[in-house]
């Protein structure tokens, strides 16, 4: 399991109930299961993992974050998490509606796109940034939505979410020391990590 | 099932193991029909704690012998790849119930059955049944094998519907359920297609009325001309493709002598051949007033119907663990109408898996070697035995 799966994992109160959208390999849920006594099921669009995980016992169904969240009745789960993948979804606020519907935390990670040598390569190239994590080219990038720390803090703003928690991440999943000031974890995080809740305000 | 008469209509005088119940059951459409005989198999051990039976429901034209020799065809049980020791329906581990649905013709009540009233057979005054009946009749058997809770019920196709209906009826019963390709209503397409297969025996000048048996005859070409239609949806253009191409027999009976004169039909299609093949081995087995029993219970299905439109509706609260199995080459039970079951399950808030199984060769993948199948089937009983607390290994 990634370095940052072990941080999401900590983040989940044992014996909760837990969507994992984009469950992959299904790590997570398996881990959530063993050593957390979750009720932790998993969605995944890639039907070779899907096939995998349910081969493995793990309860995951084919389907993805923009066209299934929709069928999950209100506060289906305790936590909604979404790892690697916001920028890779067609309608990134829809999906975060969603899973703030269904779920009564979020748990989010994505990769930043304010990273300072994102930032260094777009200034001195003047060609779209190439890293380990952004590793494919324009033409066929699945991550159709990049932004930055910032940018998500804004939106966040934006929709009346409460942001409980969030750190800054380095490639390899560990916790970066950007803690206490997003100005500087938005230059220097890798990814970021957030756990929201819905906000008084956005409760309608 | 009266086993002593001899006569030559297929299956007539064998006698299949079952369960007689004087008391009968009341069908949906309000007939009560006793006495009730379901006939069925069981394979393995079932465990102290009654807690490893699984039930499979058959298909359309399945039967209850699905993991041995069939004793008219014998042919391997029609899931004998899926069932049996160390297999993924393991009967080493699980105690693997099979019956003949109520409506059939391999030894449970159907029209073959003689009815109490008029002490003939009831031929098409068979009663009309549903899903509903056919379940309803398969847990008075499980009533009568001792076992309260199924750790799974699993079906292919109708099966599939039966394990649906299950879960739905009888939730507190079901611990795991296992519908594969399958839909939670049956569709316009296939309703018109069974209607075909319907007009095709209706048209057979053996039918009498569906009385045939008082001629001593069946409907024979009827019934092979409704298989061999129904055959082809089980099937894909990719599998027939590859399986017979555009190649022609040229030898053989069914081709004509050296003829002077040419002749439209002197040779014949190997799909041709393959296709009256299935049509004339399926009507030494089959029962044509049980095809059109079966069919309209089918064609009659419709879970969200019941219950106003709303298909998760009988789903709520279930603590069932679902796992959906569609193939993505089927185009009689489509992975679109498997979805439309899982995006129910999902808005009851059920726990469910669905897996599209990769696969060309149509409906009738799902009996087929697709080693993607064999391990969802495997991973996801022993996940849902993980989760039932049953034991690990062999009982």
């Amino acid at each position: 399991m990634r370095v940052d799966q072990r941080l999401i994992a900590e983040m989940i109160e044992p014996r909760s109930r837990v969507l994992d959208v984009g469950s992959g390999d299904g790590a997570l849920i398996e881990h959530l299961f063993r050593t957390r006594a979750c009720d932790a099921r998993g969605i995944e669009i890639n039907m070779q993992d899907v096939t995998q995980s349910v081969a493995h016992g793990l309860p995951v169904m084919h389907g993805d974050a923009d066209h299934d969240l929709a069928y999950y009745p209100d506060d289906t789960f305790d936590y909604v998490v979404l790892q690697r993948t916001l920028q890779a979804v067609e309608r990134p606020r829809e999906v975060l509606r969603q899973m703030l519907r269904i779920g009564r935390h979020v748990i989010v990670s994505f990769p930043n796109f304010g990273y300072w040598k994102l930032r260094l390569q777009l200034l001195t190239s003047g060609r779209m940034p190439m890293t380990a994590v952004w590793n494919t080219p324009w033409y066929i990038t699945p991550n159709i939505h990049p932004c930055t720390i910032r940018d998500f803090l804004a939106l966040c703003e934006e929709e009346g979410y409460v942001i409980e928690r969030w750190l800054a991440i380095d490639e390899g999943g560990a916790k970066a020391p950007w803690r206490r000031s997003i100005r500087l974890a938005n230059i220097f995080g890798e990814q970021a990590m957030f756990m929201l809740h819905k906000g008084s305000a956005s409760i309608r | 099932m009266d086993c002593s008469t001899s006569s030559n209509v297929p299956g007539e005088g064998y006698c299949h193991q079952a369960v007689h119940l004087e008391e009968g059951m009341a069908l949906e459409c309000g007939v009560h029909i006793a006495p009730l005989e379901i006939a069925y198999r069981t394979y393995g051990k079932l465990s102290q704690a009654r807690d490893n039976a699984i039930l499979i429901c058959h298909a359309l034209t399945g039967d209850q012998y699905v993991a041995e020799p069939h004793p008219f065809t014998g042919k391997p049980g029609w899931w004998s790849r899926m069932v049996g020791p160390g297999l993924p329906i393991d009967t080493d581990r699980f105690f693997v119930i099979c019956s003949n649905v109520l409506g059939g013709c391999m030894g449970s009540t159907g029209p073959r059955s003689i009815c109490a009233e008029t002490g003939k057979p009831w031929a098409t005054e068979f009663p009309p049944i549903t899903m509903h009946d056919i379940v309803a009749a398969q847990a008075k058997l499980i009533d009568h094998l001792g076992v309260g809770r199924l750790f799974a019920v699993i079906g292919g196709s109708m099966g599939g519907m039966q394990v649906t209906t299950w879960a739905a009826d009888f939730p507190e019963r079901v611990f795991a359920a296992m519908p594969i390709a399958t839909s939670p209503f049956h569709s316009a397409q296939n309703i018109a297609f069974n209607e075909v297969s319907r007009q095709a025996i209706f048209a057979d000048p053996q039918w009498h009325d569906g009385h045939y048996r008082d001629f001593d005859a069946i409907p024979a070409r009827g019934l092979a001309v409704a298989r061999m239609m129904a055959h082809i949806t089980y099937l894909s253009e990719e599998a027939l493709s590859r399986k017979f191409g555009r190649r022609v027999r040229r030898d053989g009976a069914t081709a004509q002598p050296a003829a002077s004169s040419p002749s439209l039909f002197g040779e014949m299609f190997e799909v041709e051949s393959y296709l009256r093949h299935q049509g004339s081995t399926f009507v030494r087995r089959f029962d044509a007033n049980s095809y059109l029993t079966i069919t309209r219970a089918m064609d009659y299905f419709d879970l969200a119907a019941e219950h106003d439109g709303d298909l998760a509706s009988p789903f709520r609260s279930s603590e069932t663990r679902f796992c959906v199995v569609s193939f993505s080459s089927d185009w009689l039970f489509p992975t679109s109408q498997s979805r439309l079951l899982v995006r129910a399950l999902n808005r009851a808030g059920a726990n469910v898996s669905f897996v599209e199984i990769d696969s060309d060769r149509g409906h009738d993948a799902f009996l087929l070697d697709e080693p993607d199948f064999d391990r969802t089937i495997t991973g996801f009983l022993n996940g849902a035995a993980e989760h039932a607390g049953l034991k690990a290994g062999q009982i």
